[in-house]
């Protein structure tokens, strides 16, 4: 019985999102779902916490030949921790964001879907369907960013179903060619593939990489969230995109470690590019939400930066748990900045950073959760994404003793040296655009701000509090991954 | 029960609707809701008749083959025909402006007993197993689709498409013909079962080296195989031979345009398979036509992609759509892997005719058939809407949805069975493409403003067809099973 918590996990956002389309008070079911979810969710999640079980595990064959289940389960640490990430996402998610009058049911029930089909991802331990299920989300986010998106919203959503589209089938092009040489397309029996590594690992690299906005195929994901609806951009940004990371790790790393190996160089370079490259058009940006979206694609690197560790030796135990940490914490933080950048946007009626300053004498809450959201983006100790960037740097640099000397620095390591700026890149753009938008003298357009309401209070807390909680224990986390 | 007499009962019904035709008067709309009864019922008859070979009578089983395939192909037959009915009930104001001139459907009753006939001759081609069976059952069916195609006589693309159709048909039917002949010389039969022992025999593994002239060189066989291919290659639209699609398409009346596009290109692809396979099963003749099947798949998927997508008409859309689906399924076929084609076809068919239901119901309440027409319809149908989001969700095959097991277990038997890397890269390549022309449909329902803000009914039966069209698209996208079921 217990098992069917995971189906249910699944089932409950999408048959309420099927009851909204057939009328159901939309506001309110979504809620009532997303609570359900987080209840539905705990059960397991403190039993895999305790003991790593691979007690979590239902589902059916779905097709013998080739052998496909529908199965979901934890199969490894990472699924749990991002599944907590979507159920606590989509609670702040559906509690923030202004949605348009008169579209209720169209809002509410994206994000229902977008949810499904990201914990449906996360939770699958076969390959076919961890798949379908992040096609799944990216419907509804396409058709939100179209139809309800801000500025040129037609333009951005058709950037990223361009994008998105073609990383999906590139990446379902390297699953094939790695499954068919498996016994079945389960996770459990994930090996390194006898043939084509190189190609099933560049394959996986192209298509992964577009999905989490890898240099140089993230041209569409700053536009998209400065486009999309809040609630959106926070699905998105905080917990779809982390598919694609999660992917390399559970998938891309167990059926091609050699080709992993083999394309180190290009993976360090163009992680490179997120970080450094991507850092500093971030420095450029004249609008909160441009800035927030560039940002979250330099951060990425990070997390590749990790993969890339775990690529150059499999046996660096720090890699693994540094990448699922930092996408967890990137995740709410992001999420966090997104819903406060939609609630600036309201107060003032404007992202410009020139037309902002001294929002935090009429705001005085929102300037410090947004402070804090910033701070945790930039790495400050005590909150979650410090602990996360921490483990990753160590990560790099777990392969080289001092003893070894200058002169055996590897891919890794130089990449680890140079990706180190990126933090100082970050705090400039992060406090910058803090301190033109919440101090200084007060400007037209906030003098009559109001502060942020109870209502967007209470998810914007949710977040910072998990980011201070982890922060301050990040074992709680770990502990999943042991 | 023999199940031969399947067909028999088919065009005794036939002929006795063409009766109930000539003696009654006004509105024969009720004729199509009898003819789909009718098949109904032929199909219920059909899943009552035992899989054996044996049933059927000595005197027929050389011609003759009933097997679970057979039964699936009748099957698509069946359901696509009755499904071309009922769309043409819904559509009879259309349909009558252009035949009788007014809205009373007086001048219908031949358009709904044609369909019966085709439907006839597509089930005997499924169970055919001889050339010159092929070749009749093919000519029936044919011959009933140009006078369906251009039956809206007072439409100028109607006409247009009747005859272009009549002419490049009667061509390809030339090549079938020819082609049957030259093979027979090479062989000595038409029965593919004797083909095939005849290729599996020693002289021909040695032949390759022979002169043209002597007796056992292959060369008439592959100039006879090659005519063979043309024909085929017209019947299912795959370039060079898919030039006569678009027009005669977006020209014939939209459950035709249905028809065509499902059950006759179904057909087209059994026969395919079935004339092909004693020559892929061959260790000569295979690599050869494996490679001929690549480039025919390769060409189809490239410029049936391409040409779609700057399509401003929806209809024309579809045909082009057409095209590069017939591309997949050639990819499968050159993979020689035929359960993967025949899902395909099966779940193509629960798509197609979703998207088509949508389309006549438009066509019938704006008169146009151009992707303008779909504006603003997330508004102002929402559920319309939603349907035919999922219907081209599952054309481009998005997982979750019938279409994507269909593309997903093609690629999967060309990857295995390696047949060209380049032709799966032009495959991967298409999809990507497919996306984009598909979605521009969606994006049309839901990013455009609605032309006119007007609520769009939605007949019952069209309603209750699409329900259960939408909801099969999303059941066998999680469950393909008992599709695959059926085909064992």
């Amino acid at each position: 019985m217990d098992l069917l918590l995971l189906p249910a996990l699944i089932l409950i956002p999408l048959l309420a999102a099927v009851a909204i389309f057939f009328d159901a008070p939309a506001k309110r079911t979504a809620l009532i779902a997303s609570l359900l979810n987080i209840a539905a969710s705990i059960y397991p999640l403190v039993t895999y916490w305790k003991t790593q079980c691979d007690c979590w595990d239902w589902g059916f064959q779905v097709l013998t030949n080739p052998d496909i289940q529908l199965r979901l389960g934890f199969t490894n640490g990472a699924s749990p921790v991002m599944l907590l990430l979507s159920v606590i996402v989509t609670l702040a998610a559906v509690y923030s964001g202004k949605c348009p009058e008169g579209r209720e049911k169209l809002w509410f029930g994206s994000m229902l879907l977008i949810a499904a089909g990201a914990i449906g991802a996360f939770i699958s331990t076969d390959v076919f369907f961890f798949y379908a299920f992040h096609e799944l989300a990216l419907i509804p986010t396409f058709l939100m960013i179209g139809m309800l998106g801000s500025g040129d919203r037609k333009e951005a959503a058709w950037k990223i179903t361009i994008y998105l589209a073609l990383g999906s089938i590139i990446l379902l092009a390297g699953l094939i060619l790695a499954v068919s040489q498996m016994p079945s397309w389960s996770f459990t029996d994930l090996a390194p593939a006898p043939e084509h590594q190189n190609t099933i690992a560049l394959l996986l690299i192209i298509g992964f990489g577009t999905l989490v906005s890898l240099f140089p195929f993230h041209s569409w994901a700053a536009p998209a969230y400065a486009s999309a609806p809040a609630p959106v951009a926070m699905l998105h940004a905080g917990v779809l995109k982390k598919f694609g990371l999660y992917g390399l790790l559970v998938v891309g790393m167990k059926v091609a470690p050699d080709g992993m190996l083999y394309w180190l160089p290009w993976i360090c370079v163009l992680l490179l590019g997120n970080i450094i490259w991507v850092g500093l058009v971030t420095l450029n940006q004249k609008r909160i939400d441009l800035m927030l979206g560039n940002s979250s694609v330099m951060h990425m690197g990070y997390i590749f930066l990790a993969i890339a560790a775990l690529a150059a030796n499999g046996k660096n135990e720090i890699a693994e748990p540094a990448a699922i940490l930092l996408m967890f914490a990137h995740g709410i933080s992001i999420a966090l900045l997104f819903s406060l950048a939609a609630v600036i946007e309201r107060k003032t009626g404007t992202l410009e950073i020139a037309q902002l300053g001294g929002l935090a004498k009429t705001a005085p809450a929102l300037a410090f959760l947004f402070g804090l959201a910033g701070m945790a983006s930039i790495g400050l100790p005590g909150l979650a994404n410090f602990a996360g960037e921490v483990m990753v740097f160590f990560a790099g640099f777990h392969d080289w003793k001092p003893s070894s000397g200058v002169t055996e620095l590897g891919w890794v390591q130089i990449t680890t040296i140079i990706a180190l700026w990126g933090v100082v890149i970050s705090a400039v753009y992060m406090l910058r655009a803090f301190r033109n938008t919440f101090q200084g003298p007060l400007v037209k357009s906030t003098e009559d701000a109001t502060d942020i309401s109870m209502c967007a209070k209470i998810p914007a807390y949710l977040l910072a509090a998990t980011l201070l909680i982890v922060g301050i224990s990040p074992k709680i986390i770990l502990q999943f991954l042991n | 029960m023999h199940p031969q007499y399947i067909e028999f009962i088919t065009v005794g019904f036939g002929i006795i609707l063409l009766m109930l035709e000539a003696f009654t008067n006004g509105n024969k709309t009720r004729i199509g809701l009898i003819a789909a009864a009718g098949l109904a019922v032929i199909l219920a008859m059909l899943w009552t008749v035992p899989v054996k070979s044996a049933d059927v009578p000595d005197w027929m089983s050389r011609f003759y083959h009933f097997d679970a395939l057979a039964r699936f192909f009748k099957t698509i037959a069946l359901i696509s025909t009755i499904l071309v009915l009922l769309m043409a009930v819904d559509m009879k104001k259309v349909l009558s402006r252009y035949t009788s001139g007014d809205e009373t459907g007086s001048a219908l009753g031949e358009f709904f007993c044609l369909p019966v006939f085709a439907c006839a001759g597509l089930m005997w081609m499924a169970s055919a197993r001889d050339l010159v069976s092929i070749f009749v059952a093919l000519e029936l069916v044919t011959i009933a689709f140009y006078v369906m195609v251009a039956y809206m006589r007072r439409n100028v693309g109607s006409l247009e498409a009747g005859v272009k159709y009549l002419i490049l048909g009667a061509l390809s039917t030339g090549f079938l013909v020819y082609g049957i002949a030259w093979v027979y010389g090479a062989t000595g039969t038409t029965d593919l079962k004797l083909i095939e022992a005849a290729l599996t025999k020693a002289s021909w593994a040695n032949s390759p080296q022979l002169p043209i002239d002597s007796p056992g060189s292959p060369t008439y066989l592959l100039f006879g195989l090659s005519l063979l291919l043309i024909s085929l290659a017209f019947k299912i639209g795959a370039a060079p031979m898919q030039l006569w699609i678009p027009d005669v398409y977006q020209g014939a009346p939209t459950p035709i345009t249905a028809y065509l596009s499902v059950a006759s290109k179904a057909a087209g692809f059994l026969v395919m398979m079935v004339i092909l396979a004693p020559f892929l099963g061959s260790a000569e003749i295979s690599p050869k036509l494996v490679t001929i099947l690549v480039i025919l798949a390769g060409a189809t998927l490239v410029y049936g992609n391409l040409a779609a997508l700057k399509q401003t008409n929806f209809k024309r859309l579809l045909a082009y759509s057409s095209i590069a689906h017939a591309g997949f399924l050639l990819m499968g076929v050159s993979s020689k892997d035929y359960v993967s084609v025949s899902f395909y076809l099966g779940t193509y068919l629960i798509m197609t005719f979703a998207a088509f239901f949508v389309l006549a119901l438009v066509r019938n309440e704006e008169n146009s058939d151009t992707i303008d027409a779909f504006d603003g319809l997330g508004k102002r149908n929402p559920l319309l809407a939603a349907c035919l989001t999922i219907t081209m969700a599952a054309l481009a095959g998005i997982p979750l949805t019938a279409g994507f097991w269909g593309k997903f277990l093609v690629f999967k038997s060309a990857i295995n069975s390696d047949v060209s890397w380049w032709l799966i890269a032009i495959a991967f390549m298409s999809v990507a493409a497919g996306f984009y022309y598909y979605l521009k449909v969606v994006k049309a329902m839901y990013w455009n403003a609605p032309s006119n803000e007007q609520a769009l009914p939605l007949p019952v039966i069209t309603k209750t067809v699409l329900g259960v069209l939408t909801a099969a698209l999303l059941i066998f996208g999680i469950l393909p099973g008992p599709i695959i079921e059926l085909l064992k």
